[in-house]
């Protein structure tokens, strides 16, 4: 696999330049994401309208796919609902993983595809968990057990 | 591969090429005894620090013993058995010999050096500490080396001080003198730092803890395949080292101490082989060093590290210490031209490892763009966090150096280190 379906444009763009970029100052939901691996840490921070996501942003240092992927995570799931969220992370989790893929009713395809770039590290495997590292902590802070970090290993 | 350097002429392996190269041997005709090298072509390998690759004489020796020599040590009566541990047991000599040790008696066969340091940490440290000892390691440790101390320490209610390094990343020497005192018991301290390549002065260290009554423990592991190691000359009390780091299997290591403190220590795990007698009341411990050797130990590993310990002897340990410190010149030289690349400091002297941070490109992005160059290199933190937290890095990028890497390898490790450069620009 070339290199270049890794980093296409857009991981590189948002690696750079990751969107939403900032702490939220009174979020209702937080929690740190951890990879031992390699010392990374992201904060994830959201605020919640009843299920809704209303905002949604992150910090933290990380390689240009960790950071692209907690980018254009908080893109597409702002504006999203709690269970929308919930429904693309198992199916994005399945794409990198080459897990079996759950279906994904119409609307949420199509956030699923701006996810698509990040697929490449699927050929990667030890890749993978920076893709889902920001996803892993968005979880567990919808989960509420955001006092304890999340690891990837 | 796409951008290895261009490979040298066969005229480079004769002998009269050969002997004008620093350590004496080509390393470039020394992988042909590395089958990795050949079932992997194009393969730059630069990630020795983490775990070297193996001699053939290595894979086929052990698998030569399992299928002409093998029995259970130490047990049988018959002759098959015998055989079976006149190998293991001229296996801890080839390694009393190695590290210059007095007896073969003072050589403990353990799983590795982690394995060595918590052996230690059980027995030593459990039956020798009490409440307000310290024990003394420094900023350069890897996490085996601090970990079974913090452990101890939470059990034993001891301190854990830690000598810092200096402005240029070796041991603060000044500072670590400071630091002993009449409550320190051991010091614990690496041999050649993993995450940085820097080389510790065992000898003044052993000298100045020896001062104030403390032992000393050194992790050998990214010294024992680099240098030559007289653990009576440096002075210390025990040296632990891992044979995959060695051009040996993995699971086996060393763990050498003097006879004397062996002789002290309780046994820290129980079972067959280290008993001379049970009953139910009371059961007689083995000599050191079965006492803590509990079980069928790893009989293959051990007869494998002794083939290992052969063939470094064979290179010549001098011979491998020139050739490291060459290619590590070599290598800071070069990368030292790649701009927004900032070597890690090692103090006064570095040998075979080179740490980098690279301006704009993070180590995990950095290492999948190498691998793509058949470039193998270490990222992350290199069970060493506190050393590059101290350093501003959460990670960095490592190239550690083996006897089968040359100027080659460098030079395809800088190729694809600019290759990544211009991708994330």
């Amino acid at each position: 696999m070339d290199l270049r379906e890794l980093y296409q444009d857009i991981i590189l763009d948002h690696g750079r330049h990751p969107r939403n970029f900032r702490p939220i100052e009174h979020p209702t939901h937080t929690a740190q994401g951890f990879n031992p691996l390699c010392g990374d840490r992201v904060t994830v921070y959201l605020t919640l309208d009843g299920d809704r996501i209303t905002d949604l942003a992150f910090q933290g240092r990380g390689c240009a796919i960790s950071t692209a992927a907690a980018s254009l995570m908080t893109e597409v799931l702002k504006g999203r609902t709690i269970d929308d969220a919930r429904e693309l992370f198992a199916h994005f989790h399945a794409r990198v993983t080459g897990g079996d893929e759950p279906p994904l009713p119409e609307p949420l395809a199509e956030e699923m595809e701006r996810l698509e770039p990040l697929t490449g590290v699927k050929a990667y495997p030890a890749r993978v968990k920076c893709a889902t590292l920001s996803w892993h902590a968005l979880d567990s802070a919808l989960k509420g057990d955001g006092d304890a970090p999340v690891k990837t290993e | 591969m796409t951008t290895a350097g261009p490979r040298l002429p066969d005229a480079r392996i004769s002998g009269a090429a050969a002997a004008t190269l620093p350590g004496g041997f080509d390393p470039r005709a020394l992988r042909r005894e590395f089958p990795i090298f050949a079932n992997n072509p194009g393969l730059v390998f630069l990630d020795s620090g983490a775990s070297a690759q193996k001699p053939a004489a290595v894979i086929d020796g052990v698998a030569d013993y399992y299928r002409t020599d093998y029995a259970n040590v130490h047990r049988g009566v018959y002759r098959l058995s015998a055989r079976s541990t006149d190998l293991y047991e001229a296996a801890r000599v080839k390694a009393q010999r190695f590290l210059n040790a007095a007896e073969p008696g003072e050589i403990v066969f353990v799983r590795g050096a982690t394995e060595a340091i918590n052996l230690v940490a059980q027995s030593w440290g459990a039956a020798f500490l009490e409440a307000g000892d310290e024990i003394v390691i420094s900023e350069l440790e890897h996490h085996s080396n601090i970990v079974p101390w913090q452990m101890l320490r939470d059990r034993l209610g001891i301190r854990l001080v830690v000598a810092p390094i200096d402005a240029t990343g070796g041991l603060d020497l000044a500072a670590f003198a400071a630091r002993l005192s009449p409550r320190t018991r051991l010091v614990a301290i690496t041999h050649l730092a993993n995450a940085s390549g820097a080389l510790v002065p065992v000898e003044t260290v052993a000298e100045l803890a020896h001062r104030h009554g403390a032992r000393v423990l050194v992790d050998g592991c990214q010294a024992a395949p680099r240098l030559p190691v007289d653990v009576q000359a440096l002075g210390c009390d025990f040296y632990a080292f891992s044979g995959h780091k060695t051009y040996g299997p993995t699971g086996i290591g060393v763990l050498w101490g003097r006879r004397e403190l062996l002789a002290a220590m309780p046994p820290w795990q129980g079972g067959g082989e280290m008993i001379l007698s049970v009953t139910f009341d009371k059961t007689v411990y083995q000599d050191p060093p079965h006492r803590f050797e509990a079980g069928t130990p790893d009989i293959s590993g051990a007869i494998g590290l002794g083939i290992a310990l052969d063939f470094i002897d064979r290179l010549g340990r001098g011979n491998i210490l020139e050739h490291e410190e060459a290619l590590t010149g070599y290598g800071v030289d070069r990368l030292s031209r790649i701009g927004g690349l900032h070597l890690i400091g090692a103090g006064q002297r570095r040998i075979g490892i080179l740490s980098f941070d690279l301006e704009g490109v993070h180590p995990h992005d950095l290492a999948t763009v190498l691998d793509r160059h058949h470039v193998a290199v270490r990222a992350g933190h290199h069970c060493a966090q506190p050393l590059l937290e101290k350093l501003g890095y959460p990670a960095t990028t490592r190239a550690s150096l083996g006897v089968y890497n040359d100027e080659a390898d460098i030079d395809a490790l800088a190729a694809a280190i600019e290759a990544a450069q211009e991708m994330f620009r």
